[in-house]
């Protein structure tokens, strides 16, 4: 057991717990925060993307002590005073989601490519998505939503 | 939509009713306009749930929708939400009828405690067979409103009219009244006697249009839950210890380590052995200190073996449909083709994997379960823990992804007996790996098809036999005077059949492999017809509808006739499933070093009658197309006996982005003709589809699914001519 201290969407947290334990556990049993989800375990299959210092990572695969003094944003840190972020707005006008339990996962993988390469090739967006599973098939729409919201990010910024 | 709450359940309900009598119903339903109705008209419905060995929606009345004093509109669904969108249709649909928006209507679904009897959402019949019955319900509801505002306005009802929910005089428009100011403390129990109409098209002002998912805002959020997301005071989370292959038996067990393991709890049951902790990781890393001992029975066949040995234990076919004489139309037939075509067992691989959270309270047992049955879950639930069923209650959150997978309640049974056992609420997530060894896989399958057409291309014999896919779709549509089509062995395996494991209905079951199968056929005939491959269809069809999707795709497609193989790298198929008509076209390339297989285009055209939500059911036919590029090429279970040796997606490929190719959807406007399903229809091409245009680029015909790179370069290698470039 160690203390590890981080912080989840702005907010501070310290927990006594064991580092070898991984994030995804921790955000959804301990924190409570349900949004990212297991799909594998394996850091195969994209359904538990988290930001960790503004990359996209697995966090069924991301060890607590490796996230011990950094940012870490869950999709429910997304929106902000009750306003949805742009990637959001995008998935739900594009209908970018079915069951809908891939789409976190979908969203923070898409974010970070986004605050790394603001305006992404069609390839960039599949390379960067492609290790993201959707058994839907809701791949056409997703890929849609991030290029728009690529285009109203960059809008925003101007 | 409101965000539901599902860690209060009590919250929105006025009293968990047990077993209710339609009194007791009624006034624990409290405030509001309930309308009953009858589901007479609902007999092919009817019939389906007879079928399925269910009870039939109840004969006697039903709530189904209630208006509040809120004016908010509840719509009661024993279907569940796993995507394919009934949150949205049914919603539009009740809306139409009633005359109110649709985003004032709020969706309980999947609740046993507060919703009709549904046998399941399975085999596209949500809009098929709920919808008639829930549009007549609004219908009926909107009239008896009608009748309460003519009171209250004093008006006669034809001088009213309706909008959003508000009722107004059409003489005197500021003489209005709301529904929810005539719905507020009142109950009104009615029979219906004369059914007012449904809506015909020409006046539906939101059945038709497009809608976007109404789930869309929950789900971006992470605010959606679902099973595993639900929380309970107290609750324990449970991992479970699996044998290494079906049909191995535990010999021994040693839990003295795992009791060990810092608040972890061991629960052993019979066979059932489980570790128990407030972290479900915890709970995990203490049952790998479990040493347990199997005696595994010895394999008897595999994923190479599978075909001979199914072949070998077929019995008692069961006659289709048959028509003619076989004999004549060898006779007739100038050529004559005869192939046998292969697909091996696939999985569900839904992203949520099943995951069910069971509480205790007193002598009641409530699940929340991510199911695509709560109701024959619950009797399920009941006969494990011995309680009568309706001490048993199931919630359904959102579903993540189902496909067929989740008709089987296991890991809820777990739970719920996991929760009798410890008094405590516990949940029960299966690994990546337990969802691939107890997946119910699409059944392994052969077919075998002699077929023979006329020196004018006319086809004249069809002797068509499926082992152990099943019957759906296996009867063709063409026009062939001498036929006849058996199929032997369902998609169900349910015990005592020869699959070392559990089978069962992967989304359009049996109609993958009988159209991959029969357009594969066709393909093969028109080529040796010397004609292309859609005129030959069309010389040899005589269905408008079918004539219709075919034709709509090849205008869509830009199709130009020639005989293949071309080079080009097109192909066709067509089916019809759940009552709708598809006819795709593809554009495929294939690499010919690594056998990869790259769908570039892939135009749908789908004639399914009256379109619900023309956005909702594009994009179900897209989920289709892409979801079907796995079966066609890279899903397959590997296994030695009972043994599943895929565990994960590393070897188990599901479609990706990367694989996407540019999807085209045409929807034949048939407005007047009953809506029929979306889910499941286009993803019945697929197969034969890429076969066809895996043919058309290389000459290479494959007669097994999926067409791995590896069977790519085998027919490759085999090769004799390759097709002249388009």
């Amino acid at each position: 057991m160690e203390s590890i201290s981080f912080t989840v969407n702005g907010k501070p947290v310290s927990l006594n717990t064991d580092g070898e334990r991984m994030l995804l556990w921790v955000l959804r049993t301990d924190l409570g925060l349900t949004g990212a989800k297991f799909g594998c375990g394996l850091g195969l299959c994209g359904a538990c993307t988290v930001l960790v210092d503004k990359k996209a990572v697995r966090s069924c695969a991301t060890p607590m002590k490796a996230v011990a003094g950094k940012e870490v944003v869950t999709i429910e840190g997304l929106a902000r005073n009750g306003r949805l972020h742009s990637l959001q707005e995008a998935f739900a006008n594009h209908d970018g989601l079915q069951c809908g339990f891939c789409t976190p996962g979908m969203i923070m993988s898409a974010y970070g490519l986004l605050l790394d390469n603001p305006q992404p090739t069609r390839e960039e967006i599949v390379a960067q998505m492609d290790g993201n599973l959707c058994r839907c098939g809701a791949h056409t729409r997703i890929l849609q939503a991030i290029e728009e919201a690529a285009k109203t990010m960059k809008g925003a910024k101007r | 939509m409101k965000v539901r709450d599902y860690e209060n359940p009590d919250l929105h309900d006025p009293g968990a009713p047990d077993a209710l009598d339609r009194r007791e119903f009624l006034q624990r339903l409290g405030g509001g306009i309930i309308i009953f109705f009858a589901v007479g008209d609902a007999a092919e419905s009817l019939a389906g749930q007879a079928r399925g060995g269910g009870r039939g929606y109840p004969t006697d009345f039903n709530a189904y929708l209630r208006i509040g004093d809120d004016g908010r509109v509840s719509l009661f669904t024993g279907k569940i939400e796993m995507g394919q969108g009934p949150i949205t249709s049914l919603a539009q649909m009740l809306a139409d009828e009633l005359d109110v928006s649709p985003e004032s209507v709020d969706m309980v679904m999947g609740d046993t405690d507060r919703c009709p009897w549904d046998m399941g959402t399975f085999g596209s019949m949500t809009t098929r067979f709920f919808g008639p019955p829930l549009r007549a319900a609004g219908a009926e509801a909107r009239r008896v409103l009608l009748e309460l505002a003519s009171e209250s306005l004093k008006a006669p009802v034809e001088r009213l009219t309706v909008s959003n929910g508000v009722v107004s005089d059409k003489e005197q428009k500021k003489n209005t009244v709301t529904y929810a100011q005539l719905a507020k403390g009142k109950t009104i129990e009615r029979h219906v006697t004369e059914k007012p109409p449904l809506k015909r098209p020409a006046e539906f002002k939101v059945i038709g249009k497009p809608y976007t998912r109404s789930d869309a805002a929950e789900k971006v959020t992470g605010k959606a839950l679902y099973s595993g997301d639900v929380r309970a005071e107290g609750m324990l989370y449970a991992k479970i210890l699996r044998p290494p292959a079906h049909g191995a038996k535990l010999t021994g067990a040693d839990t003295s380590e795992a009791e060990k393991a810092e608040g972890a709890q061991v629960v052993r049951d019979g066979d059932l052995i489980a570790v128990l902790h407030k972290h479900p990781d915890e709970a995990e890393k203490a049952l790998a200190k479990v040493k347990a001992q199997w005696d595994v029975p010895e394999a008897k066949v595999d994923d190479k073996t599978i075909f001979d040995y199914l072949l070998k234990n077929a019995r008692g076919g069961n006659p289709v449909r048959s028509g003619g004489d076989l004999k004549t139309g060898e006779t007739e037939a100038k050529t004559i083709v005869e192939e046998t075509y292969l697909n091996s067992y696939v999985a569900h691989s839904p992203m949520e994997t099943h995951t069910a959270l069971a509480r205790m309270d007193g002598d009641k047992a409530t699940v929340w379960a991510s199911t695509q049955t709560p109701f024959p879950l619950k009797d399920q639930v009941a006969r494990a823990l011995n309680f009568p069923p309706e001490k048993v209650r199931v919630i359904t959150p959102f579903v993540g992804g189902g496909f067929g997978g989740k008709s089987p309640g296991q890991q809820a049974v777990e739970a719920a007996r996991l929760a009798k056992l410890t008094g405590k609420p516990v949940q029960v997530m299966w690994t990546r790996e337990e969802e691939f060894f107890y997946d119910s896989f699409r059944p392994a399958a052969v077919v075998k098809i002699k077929s023979g057409f006329t020196a004018s291309g006319e086809i004249v014999l069809w002797d068509y036999n499926v082992y152990f896919a099943g019957s759906r779709g296996a009867e063709h549509f063409y026009k062939i005077p001498n036929h006849r089509t058996v199929a032997t062995g369902e998609w169900s395996g349910g015990g005592g059949g020869p699959h070392p494991f559990a089978t069962g209905a992967w989304r359009a079951p049996a109609n993958n492999t009988n159209t991959f199968a029969r357009e594969c056929q066709m393909d093969i005939m028109a080529v040796k017809a010397g004609m292309d491959p859609v005129e030959f269809r069309l010389k040899n069809l005589s269905d408008e509808r079918m004539i219709g999707v075919l034709k709509a795709a090849a205008e869509k497609f830009g199709w130009k006739p020639i005989k293949g193989p071309s080079g080009r790298g097109l192909g066709v198929s067509c089916g019809i499933d759940s009552g709708t008509y598809v006819a795709h076209i593809a554009e495929v390339a294939v690499n010919e070093n690594t056998g990869k297989v790259q769908v570039k285009r892939v135009v749908c055209a789908q004639d399914m009658g009256l379109v619900i939500n023309p956005e909702g059911a594009e994009i179900q036919v897209e989920g289709c197309i892409t979801m079907g590029l796995g079966y066609a090429l890279t899903e397959e279970i590997h296994f030695k006996g009972g043994e599943v040796l895929d565990k994960d997606f590393g070897t188990y490929a599901i479609p990706r982005f990367s694989w996407l190719p540019k999807i085209e959807t045409v929807f034949i406007k048939a407005d007047d003709s009953p809506a029929q399903g979306g889910g499941e229809p286009a993803i019945i091409c697929m197969g034969a589809l890429i076969a066809n245009a895996v043919f058309d680029a290389t000459g290479v015909r494959l007669y097994q699914l999926p067409m791995t790179p590896e069977r790519i370069k085998e027919g490759l290698a085999r090769r004799t001519g390759r097709p002249a470039a388009a």
